[in-house]
């Protein structure tokens, strides 16, 4: 063997072997490939047991409102809507929250406080969807019954979106909901996009005898544009897929209404109450072809979050103080 | 071994001349003719598209202490890891020549780096015991992983590893100990006695004692002193003055060429270059 | 005049102090009430029947979850089996080998996955496993949370990985140890704490899904005694018994689900422990 060892170590010692080498590193190749096959297994999977009622209904079934199993007439628009508004109102609700909530961390919280917070935020993060909505069905519904609707229905009970009888479990309730789910996420990645801004900007600011709010406007908040709406988009991805916390108080019914307090139904929850339910094929179909929808919609916000966020890291990385 | 005293005076105005040097030349035919441990022909290399290594041809003999010595950035540490192939982590790198080793291009088609750097071992400027090993862990894990399992030979090797590095006396109650338990100097000869253990016969080291207090590093030389009788050793330094205690041979590298090869003396008393005198009068580096 | 601003501006700027204080405490206010109902309402169910009962029909008193507590653990157990292995060597792959681009890429993909509702990989492992053998099963579940657990697995092995200093490497490969030996017993294992880590946070973070679980594993009143059985799980327990109208069936999901929460943060608090001593963590 070429440039064997000719000491007493080389009787001892196994020669290396290229095999143990190759082998290993297609492995852990394979293994890795994994998270290409996966995405495309969840695409095929959803395509192909939606196959039939995608040629069935074309792309009225993205349009049409009816849901009626019994008449296999299926129409997603009850819960595209529904997935749209109860997402729409969770980030009117936690955006400004989170991003105020990591301005606080990162810039105006006093030292002490900032570990024992994170802790905290990450605490609610590890809470599982359906504690939250088992919460939420027998506290914050009874809560939100008694005091706020009825206060907004006095004060905004002209406007369509306030309109019409309350039950409690609502649209509104739904989007509450999602709400709490997606704050650790923003929080979390929203701080990390402010730590990431360099602290020169802010001394820059400092040094011009800004107040510590118009340091954090100018000097950081302008800089991090691009990242915090990455983060919202992201919590918006997230809010889009949860399903048990909402389910469980959205009331599920699949109807299109302007007012709020009316129960609602999202692509998340009719998979989970009506999958297990669906006796004919073409129900079943017709669930897999909403499970497809929600696939690509998570998937594209996902997508569009990456590369805001991917944009943003670069921007901080390389950018020079003027 | 040469005189730290007598070596030139790094300040620039009072440099005494060369010749005056009281240390007597042997004649050229009395130079030891020492068998080389590498012949290395034409080697150079290439880091994409920059060229660090620049066509060096060099006989290094064995079983001597060769000192490789030059400013930063002249190429001595990517020239030593060309001798055990090294330079192969660092992506994109390109290299032409032939290094000689026992007769064997090193570069030949099919040889494995493996089984090279089972006779070639390595030390690092910043030793690195592995943290989750004890000090005898340590010693052994190139033997272990390479497959050696009779405790009695592990036993004799850890032994005599820890003797030939000055280190047995030192943690021979402590082996269990985590190796990063021991002082900066102490990791050092850890890391010496580790790759000691597989029994090479050449020991590069790169920059071994720049991280350690003086009296670690007097330890160290001490050592490379010593192994020398049993191993080949060639050290990176950009101290002259350890380069002078410790080395028989000297190699000035600058920009990525050989600049002048010679007795360690020779080169520091009386250099054939302009550049090397340069070099080691302090005019540069 | 001058004055007067600079007043207003610090005045604006107390103000906003204020807000994103108050705000910070919005945000936690959710945990603090939630907790406090949990403990409230879920101790006083939480006996001994409980945890050793299996659920009785409605009406008798004396139900409990055990069979819903061991499932979970069984379940976990698979998923562990399917989202470790794979979800490790494909972190060591993107720490060790592969070029900037396709790990780049590879990266992506996994966050991506990370991003999929947890309900689609219950509807694909229907697809895939019930329809083909024509039940619910414990291994369905088990795949459905397994092959969740591999994008998380992955990201974090690798961010581990990465931290381990190149000269660990070096020193290794300078003795002439194989390259795979190398990150085996050399990088993987100076990196282990933080590679169980991640996996104990996997784990907790799919302890607590029920969506996947809804039609693969499906829920069981009785013990599982096989794989290819439908298999009992405490969130899907507590999903269960919360939408149902019995009001002792509410009791019991508020005691199963201070019992869950409870298991949650004692990995969570596992994990913290193990990375008490470390620069950096992993969130």
């Amino acid at each position: 063997m070429p440039l064997a060892q000719r000491t007493s170590a080389a009787a001892h010692m196994k020669p290396p072997s290229r095999f143990g080498d190759r082998l290993f590193k297609y492995l852990t190749l394979a293994m890795a490939l994994a998270v290409v096959a996966l995405v495309l297994l969840v695409g095929w999977q959803l395509a192909r047991g939606s196959h039939l009622a995608m040629t069935k209904f074309g792309f009225h079934f993205l349009t049409t409102s009816t849901w009626d199993p019994v008449a296999e007439q299926f129409g997603a628009l009850p819960f595209i809507y529904g997935t749209a508004v109860s997402s729409l109102i969770a980030l009117i609700i936690a955006v400004p929250l989170s991003i105020a909530t990591a301005i606080y961390l990162t810039e105006l919280a006093p030292l002490w406080i900032r570990q024992p917070l994170v802790s905290l935020i990450e605490m609610l993060a590890a809470i599982p969807s359906v504690i939250l909505g088992l919460w939420g069905i027998f506290v914050m519904i009874p809560w939100l019954r008694s005091y706020p609707f009825p206060f907004l229905k006095e004060t905004l009970g002209w406007t369509p979106f306030f309109s019409g009888p309350v039950y409690g479990t609502s649209m509104l309730a739904g989007g509450i909901i999602i709400a709490i789910m997606i704050l650790p996420i923003i929080t979390s990645v929203s701080r990390e996009i402010l730590r990431s801004v360099p602290n020169l900007q802010r001394e820059a600011a400092y040094a011009l005898g800004a107040t510590r709010w118009e340091v954090t406007r100018i000097a950081v908040l302008s800089y991090a544009k691009n990242g915090l709406f990455g983060a919202a988009i992201l919590g918006l991805g997230r809010a889009l897929g949860e399903t048990m916390a909402v389910t469980m108080v959205i009331g599920n019914t699949p109807q299109i209404r302007a007012s709020l307090f009316a129960p609602g139904y999202t692509l998340a929850s009719v998979i989970a109450n009506e999958f297990t339910e669906a006796t004919t094929d073409i129900y079943l179909q017709a669930l897999f072809e909403i499970g497809l929808v929600l696939f690509g919609i998570t998937i594209l916000a996902n997508l569009l979050a990456q590369l805001l966020l991917k944009t943003t890291n670069n921007a901080m990385s390389t950018r020079v103080v003027q | 071994m040469i005189n730290p005293a007598s070596l030139p005076n790094t300040t620039m105005d009072s440099a005494p001349r060369i010749s005056q040097s009281r240390i007597p030349e042997p004649p050229e035919t009395l130079l030891p003719q020492a068998a080389p441990a590498f012949k290395v022909k034409q080697l150079s290399l290439w880091y994409g598209e920059k060229q660090a290594i620049k066509n060096v041809t060099i006989d290094i003999p064995e079983k001597m202490v060769t000192a490789i010595i030059g400013p930063s950035g002249c190429g001595k540490s990517t020239f030593l890891r060309c001798l055990n192939r090294m330079h192969e982590l660092v992506p994109r790198t390109r290299i032409e020549g032939e290094v000689l080793f026992d007769g064997e291009n090193l570069y030949g088609p099919g040889v494995d780096p493996t089984i090279i750097r089972r006779r070639i071992g390595m030390i690092f400027q910043k030793s690195n015991p592995f943290p989750t090993m004890s000090i005898a862990d340590n010693v052994l894990v190139g033997l272990r992983l390479n497959g050696v399992r009779k405790r009695q030979i592990l036993n004799e090797r850890l032994e005599k590893s820890l003797r030939m590095s000055a280190l047995w006396d030192e943690v021979k109650d402590d082996l269990g100990k985590p190796g990063m338990s021991l002082s900066g100097g102490q990791q050092q000869r850890l890391c010496i006695a580790r790759a000691i253990a597989v029994e090479p016969e050449v020991v590069l080291m790169d920059e071994p004692a720049s991280a350690l207090d003086p009296l670690a590093t007097m330890k160290i030389e001490e050592l490379i002193r010593e192994l020398c009788v049993d191993y080949t050793i060639i050290i990176v330094t950009h101290n002259m003055q350890q380069a002078g205690r410790c080395s028989d041979r000297t190699a000035f590298f600058f920009m990525g060429q050989l600049i002048e090869f010679d007795q360690t003396e020779r080169l520091f008393s009386n250099p054939k270059e302009k550049k090397t005198e340069d070099y080691i009068t302090g005019r540069f580096g | 005049m001058r004055g007067d601003q600079h007043t207003w501006r610090k005045i604006k700027s107390g103000a906003a102090s204020t807000a994103s204080s108050v705000a910070a405490l919005v945000v936690v206010a959710p945990l603090a009430l939630v907790f406090y109902h949990l403990v409230v309402s879920g101790i006083g169910s939480i006996n001994w029947a409980f945890f050793t009962n299996l659920p009785k029909p409605v009406g008798e008193v004396g139900g409990g979850m055990v069979n819903a507590i061991v499932g979970s653990g069984e379940l976990l157990g698979l998923a562990a089996l399917i989202g470790v292995p794979v979800g490790v060597l494909g972190g060591v792959y993107l720490a060790e080998y592969g070029g900037a681009r396709t790990n780049s890429l590879l990266r992506f993909v996994a966050d991506v996955l990370n991003g999929v509702p947890s309900i689609i990989w219950g509807v694909v492992v229907y697809g895939l496993v019930v329809l083909r053998f024509k039940s619910f099963s414990a291994l369905a579940g088990g795949l459905a949370l397994g092959l969740m657990m591999i994008p998380l697995i992955m990201r974090t092995t690798e961010e581990v990985l990465l931290l381990v200093p190149g000269g660990y490497r070096e020193a290794a490969l300078a003795l002439g140890i194989s390259r795979w030996k190398t990150i085996v017993h050399i990088v993987m294992k100076t990196a282990l704490k933080g590679i169980v880590t991640g996996i104990l946070l996997a784990l907790a973070r799919v302890a607590g899904e029920t969506a996947p679980l809804l039609f693969t594993a499906f829920g069981n009143r009785f013990w599982n005694h096989n794989l290819h059985e439908p298999i009992a799980a405490l969130p899907l327990q507590i999903f269960t018994y919360a939408i149902s109208p019995y009001d002792d069936w509410h009791r019991q999901a508020w005691a199963g689900a201070l019992v869950l929460v409870t298991m949650i943060f004692v990995l969570n608090a596992l994990v913290r422990f193990l990375t008490r001593d470390r620069a950096v963590r992993i969130l």
